[in-house]
């Protein structure tokens, strides 16, 4: 359960942003979450209820948007989708670099 | 203000809301762009961890796997049996005691105990923290014995050079499977307690297929780190890596 840590910094983050914006509420946080990025996304809001407790968070949404997995195939240089955690390129290869997925991301606050 | 946003009402300007408003008022909600990874912080760190470490030819083990497949033993084999060789230093983390760190002070290399309370895995900061207090003069190789956790230290860069995964046979063959994430992160994947294999029936195929599934360019070793069966390959790999290290700045990996 690291979603607590994670939550935390981000938490740190967007309240350093909402003092810089003079902003007295944060109303919705937008992030993305990559499918391999090892955050469990139920997890993760459950630590932004429990850590915005008594912030200007505290009755904010969190919107989380899941990416997919994306891998470089090595072998034949084409980009794929896995279709499972063996991740093999249709030529057959397991020789890839994750290219999208890992993502664990603040992408903007809606402030007022 | 607000009941259902929470939004201040004294504002002059209208917008849309995805939730019904039964009144009317005024908001002034604005969308402010951050763009930031939330291990932005841990990743800055763990590359001047990284940029230390290689400035000293000083070789980092991460070393991971689940709780009681065997780390602290294969650790205390490892530098008992070489420490003629390297000058180790060792950075324990644990959730609550120092069980691990006593059992390593019975070898020669300097112990750092990090003990963690509620956190689950280990930090770049705390590696800093941790080194300094160590002292990094003098070592040519650093382990970082990680909480033990299939999850969560994989998102966790230290500034290690090589990710050894540990797993057990009492654990069952297909934990690469299920755990990953993980396991796609191992340079060196060590299959450990195979003495225990034959009672468990432990089939070591069917483990090494899972593994090559996951981390087809991982390095398999099976041993036993407690009868000491398989580690001369281990230790043959490990002299190679810090030469590597030495040579030209970049572990093996």
């Amino acid at each position: 359960m690291h979603e607590i840590s994670l939550m935390e910094e981000t938490l740190t983050i967007i309240l350093e942003t909402a003092q810089k914006e003079n902003a007295v509420k944060i109303h919705r946080l937008n992030m993305r979450i990559g499918a391999v990025s090892g955050v469990v996304p139920e997890a993760l809001q459950f630590a932004f209820d429990v850590t915005t407790q008594g912030t200007i968070a505290a009755d904010a949404q969190l919107n989380i948007e899941l990416v997919p997995t994306l891998c470089h195939c090595t072998e034949c240089n084409r980009k794929f989708a896995p279709i499972d955690i063996i991740y093999q390129c249709e030529c057959g290869s397991l020789n890839n670099k994750i290219i999208q997925g890992k993502e664990i991301e603040i992408v903007s606050l809606e402030i007022s | 203000m607000c009941g259902q946003c929470g939004c201040d009402t004294t504002e002059t300007l209208k917008h849309e809301h995805e939730h019904e408003h039964h009144h009317h008022h005024r908001h002034n909600h604005r969308l402010v762009d951050i763009q930031q990874s939330v291990l932005h912080k841990n990743h800055t760190l763990a590359q001047g961890n990284r940029q230390e470490f290689t400035q000293r030819n000083l070789l980092v083990l991460n070393i991971l796997s689940s709780p009681g497949s065997g780390k602290t033993t294969f650790i205390e084999k490892t530098l008992k049996t070489t420490e003629q060789q390297f000058n180790y230093g060792v950075i324990v983390g644990d959730l609550a005691t120092d069980n691990d760190a006593q059992r390593l002070r019975s070898t020669k290399a300097p112990v750092i105990q990090i003990t963690t309370g509620d956190i689950c895995h280990l930090e770049a900061s705390m590696i800093k923290n941790a080194s300094d207090e160590l002292g990094l003069d003098g070592l040519d190789i650093l382990i970082i014995e990680n909480v033990g956790n299939l999850v969560c230290p994989a998102a966790y860069d230290l500034g290690e050079d090589i990710r050894v995964v540990l797993l057990s046979t009492t654990e069952g063959e297909d934990k690469p499977l299920k755990y990953p994430t993980m396991f796609k992160g191992a340079d060196v994947v060590i299959i450990n307690k195979i003495d225990l294999a034959e009672v468990l029936e432990w089939q070591e195929d069917l483990a090494r297929e899972n593994i090559q599934k996951i981390a087809p360019n991982a390095l398999i070793l099976a041993v036993s780190a407690r009868k000491d069966t398989g580690m001369s390959a281990w230790y043959d790999y490990l002299a190679k890596a810090r030469q590597a290290k030495t040579q030209t700045g970049y572990s093996l990996v």
